[in-house]
């Protein structure tokens, strides 16, 4: 508390002080982020891929209406799962994500102002936006950004959302998504996610390892191929079912029948750790994905959802 | 005269679009600007991470009156219409000239201030602006490459105003994103923009900035005893994603040394843009990389050097993973897995093409070398030469097809033929790549590079205008160089239909045209039929340095008067056949040429059945003087019957034989 009243020091090189745990790192992002006006969202309770696959991105970007969120995302990638024993592949990662629609003209200031809040100092390490077009098939998603390198380091993917669902976002949503782990590893100097400080008192091995290791022999191992294609089959034929129906307020259930396609993408990354998927089979698979997407995103502009 | 200055200020533009995008703001400005009577004195644009600008030095303040010419209706078209063009020009019917039934009118127009149609031709400009990808951003429709920010536009010290979806021009710009204050600063003119980017920290001259990351780098390089490896396309690359380059050397862990040095180079310039390192005394890496860093750092660079090395650590850890893991499958073990490969929807799948590789190697190997170890040698590796498509390392550096195939071959213990003809049968990849010649490495390079052509021949996809997308004249091109530094005599119409052969003609003329050959001897030379590139060279070039000599430009001379009396005499009715006689009472000049004929007939067929190609032109040229004196003294078109056709039998056997050498009828000049 001493040296708190001295604090000048950590603002300019926090680096030099004890680095953020991983939870510390959230805990700033939070912070900068809800000072922007984001609404600070908890997780989204579907296995999902990645950040963006959230409704709070992919059908929220989509209408007219403005929006400003930030949260973590725990990310399954079942093929990657290592049971545990490599450095850095896990079936689970972190993602935080942050949505600001329409994007402000300065964001590519607020983004390195989020970088100053976690201690990265732009006149000590060589920040750089590099060319990448993202694109996600699964979700009929694509815009235009960078991967931003922190001393040749990815550390965020930066995207200005043009199409989602195939359909155009407009106005135009920004994305920030930031690796969790990496970034974490990179300012605790750690080569191990598993010894990453979690907080004080826990490190990430002794909350997540056992995660990593029975998910890892389950999606690798033991998950049930046949189970997994009759339920991706059940999520197919509820989609539609479900978007059929009508609520309260006359409007289709887009958000339920999203719910549908997220545990279908999920069945679908999972046969494919299962090595159940031939190659000439996958194309298939990620067009049904996408064409059940694109269903929901199409209900959610018609429908109040969109325009509210 | 005036100067305009036009900066438009951007978000990260990516780098291989740069130099284009600066070239075709060039042209657009250039090509705007003329439409309008504009013509500057020197036009120059820079592209940048951040920035295209452009300066364009002598504009004239306004543009010049002009007269115009209009056309009207015609004379004979109804009143309505005259009335109509008599409103848009603004003239009366007297003023109006009649020229062939229509109507003219010569309307004058004074000319604009020039910053008037500056204004427009950004606007213009920026709305048609190619870029391969745009994208709006926020709630304008502005496409642009990423959003654009700031529009500098100043025309002989005062701003031009417009506005662009809102973003005003103006005279503020900014420096670099980190270095320096960061403030908005106002520019007077490009003199004092370019001084100003300078004290801002901002290199604008994409070809400075690569001298700066040169020079740097060497210097860096030279004062630790290594040696900077160079790397044209790197470079170009990594000065488009910096304003202010600063070379930083870093080290790399050495044990990551034992893994292949093409794996290390590539992982280091496709994932990480680093330069690679080595030792000047014995030309290997060395430990050790250059970044280029955007920002002269506070603490010299320490913090990016130790950064970049331990991302470096991960790329190579995974590297080599994939490395070890590769070397546990052996290549042949892979080949049930490029089933699931497609190569082509009418193709099949890449295990299709190596059996169809395969069977290409074994037909050709005879030609190229004609032993059983070559075929059996040439087969084997022909069969392995795509199994590394399916390796990890591959998968992740695909630019390492065939080099990381060789690396596995060896490891496997597999003959060093085979080893050498995996790793270059891709080879030759450019006009500036090299060609293999061990003969098992010739066969299966041209086995993998016919088998595409015939391929993509057999169904249709012919390259067409500047749409090549299989690359089909590369391999082409390909075939022809091996063929030729191997002197390999393949037949090609025993592996390809006459389009192919056609295709092959055409892409021959390009390349001996660029060696400064005249494509129209490849034509007389293809049209004898031959399909035997070597033969058709070796001829090409006795040609070419046949009718460079006074003997062979008169012999053309001399043939292509003896087609057209032959032509025009065909018209008249059938030319008699068969061989001139000695007759008694002919001219002497037409006995000399008939014993010519015989005495270059016998030396040429001499001379052609060993392919001495340089002997045939002589034996043609003592023809020279016989034909010039024939012409010279003999009519061929005699009164007598039988002396006009003798001397037309005469003209053909020498036409003939020349024909024999080539088709001289399609030799131009």
């Amino acid at each position: 508390m001493v040296r708190r009243l001295f604090c000048a020091c950590e603002q300019i090189h926090p680096m030099h002080d004890k680095p953020l745990s991983f939870q510390g790192l959230i805990l700033k992002l939070h912070d900068y982020w809800s000072r922007q006006g984001c609404a600070i969202l908890q997780p989204y309770d579907v296995e999902i891929g990645a950040g963006t696959l959230s409704p709070m991105t992919v059908l929220r970007t989509l209408g007219p209406k403005p929006w400003k969120v930030a949260y973590v995302q725990p990310s399954r990638r079942p093929a990657d799962g290592r049971y545990g024993e490599n450095p850095n592949r896990l079936h689970q990662h972190h993602q935080y994500q942050v949505i600001l629609k329409p994007n402000p003209e300065n964001l590519q200031e607020l983004y390195l102002g989020c970088l100053e809040a976690i201690g990265i100092d732009p006149g000590l390490h060589d920040i750089r936006f590099v060319e990448d077009d993202w694109e996600n098939p699964t979700v009929g998603a694509w815009g235009l950004g960078w991967e931003v390198w922190c001393d040749g380091m990815e550390i965020t993917q930066y995207t200005y959302f043009q199409q989602v669902g195939g359909l155009d976002v407009f106005p135009v949503a920004g994305e920030l998504t930031i690796g969790l782990e990496r970034l974490s590893l990179y300012l605790q100097n750690k080569e191990n996610v598993y010894d990453l400080q979690f907080n004080d008192e826990f490190t990430y091995g002794d909350i997540y390892l056992a995660n990593e290791q029975q998910f890892s022999a389950f999606e690798l191992e033991t998950a049930d191929v046949e189970t997994c294609k009759r339920q991706f089959a059940d999520m197919e034929r509820e989609v539609p079912r479900i978007l059929a129906a009508r609520g309260r307020q006359g409007q289709p259930l887009a958000l339920p029948a999203y719910d549908h396609v997220l545990k279908a993408s999920h069945l679908f990354n999972i046969m494919d750790a299962r090595g159940a998927i031939a190659v000439a089979e996958r194309q298939s698979y990620i067009g049904r994905i996408r064409d059940l997407c694109k269903m929901c995103a199409e209900a959610w502009v018609a429908s109040q959802g969109g325009n509210a | 005269m005036p100067q305009l200055l036009l900066e438009l200020l951007s978000e990260e533009i990516p780098a291989r679009m740069q130099a284009n995008a600066a070239r075709d703001l060039e042209r657009m400005a250039r090509e705007r600007l003329l439409a309008e009577g504009l013509l500057p004195e020197a036009l120059k644009t820079f592209g940048g991470a951040r920035r295209l600008t452009l300066v364009a030095e002598g504009l004239p303040e306004r543009q010049p009156d002009r007269h115009e010419e209009l056309k009207g209706p015609k004379t004979s078209a109804p009143d309505q219409a005259l009335e109509g063009f008599l409103r848009k020009t603004g003239l009366s019917k007297d003023q109006l000239v009649e020229k062939d039934g229509v109507w003219f009118a010569t309307v004058h127009r004074h000319g604009r201030a020039t910053a008037e149609i500056v204004a427009e031709m950004v606007q213009g400009i920026v709305r048609d602006f190619p870029w391969p990808k745009s994208m709006v951003s926020g709630v304008s429709k502005l496409r642009w490459v990423r959003p654009l920010r700031r529009i500098v536009c100043v025309f002989d010290g005062e701003i031009v105003p417009f506005q662009i979806e809102g973003i005003p021009s103006g005279d503020v710009t900014q420096g670099h994103r980190f270095m320096g204050s960061a403030q908005p600063f106002r520019v007077k003119d490009f003199d004092d923009y370019a001084e100003k980017l300078q004290k801002h920290h901002v290199v604008l001259d994409p070809e400075e900035r690569k001298a700066k990351i040169l020079e740097e780098a060497r210097t860096l390089c030279f004062a630790r005893n290594l040696e900077l490896v160079d790397d044209a396309g790197l470079l170009d690359e990594v000065a488009g994603l910096v304003e202010w380059p600063v070379p930083v050397l870093g080290d790399m862990d050495p044990a990551f040394l034992d893994l292949p040095p093409e794996v290390i180079r590539t992982s280091m310039r496709v994932h990480q843009r680093y330069f690679a390192v080595r030792n000047p005394a014995t030309g290997k890496l060395a430990p050790h990389f250059v970044t280029i860093a955007n920002i002269a750092a506070k603490d010299g660079g320490r913090t990016i050097a130790t950064g970049n090395a331990k991302v470096l650590s991960a790329r190579l850890s995974d590297a080599r993973f994939f490395w070890n893991e590769d070397r546990k499958v052996r290549l042949e073990d892979r080949l049930e897995k490029l089933k699931g490969v497609t190569f082509h929807a009418k193709l099949g799948s890449m295990y299709d093409r190596v059996q169809r590789i395969v069977s290409m190697a074994e037909a050709i190997a005879p030609f190229v070398r004609d032993d059983d170890a070559t075929r059996s040698k040439a087969a084997e590796a022909a069969s392995l030469c795509k199994a590394d498509l399916v390796s990890g390392v591959v998968g992740e550096f695909p630019e390492l097809q065939g080099i990381m195939g060789g690396y596995y071959a060896e490891a496997e213990g597999l003959d060093p033929e085979v080893v050498d003809a995996i790793r270059h049968h891709y080879k030759p990849q450019g006009p500036n790549d090299d060609v293999p010649v061990q003969s098992v490495a010739a066969t299966v390079a041209l086995a993998d590079k016919l088998d595409t052509l015939v391929s993509f021949f057999g169904i249709g996809e012919k390259p067409t205008g500047s749409r090549d997308p299989f690359a089909l004249r590369r391999a082409a091109l390909g075939v022809i160089r091996i063929v030729l530094s191997t002197r390999t005599r393949l037949p090609l119409k025993q592996f390809g239909s006459d389009d192919l052969l056609a295709f092959f003609a055409d892409r021959l003329k390009v390349q001996l045209r660029d060696e400064g050959q005249r494509h129209d001897l490849v034509d007389a030379a293809f049209a004898l039929g031959d399909d035997d590139l070597v033969r058709i060279v070796a001829r090409v070039q006795a040609l070419g340095e046949f009718l460079a000599t006074d003997d062979g430009a008169n012999l053309l001379a001399g043939y292509k008067r003896a087609v057209n009396i032959l032509r025009a005499e065909e018209k008249k009715g059938p030319l008699p056949t068969g061989v001139a006689a000695a007759m008694t009472g002919q001219p002497a000049e037409e006995a000399a040429l008939i014993a010519a004929r015989d005495a270059a007939g016998a030396s040429l067929s001499a001379a052609l059945g060993n392919e001495d190609f340089v002997g045939a032109m002589q034996a043609l040229a003592a023809l020279r003087g016989p034909v010039d004196a024939f012409f010279d003294k003999v009519l061929v078109n005699s009164d007598v019957e039988a002396e006009r056709e003798n001397r037309l039998r005469l003209l053909a056997n020498v036409r003939d034989l020349m024909g024999q050498v080539a088709d001289f009828s399609q030799v131009t000049g």
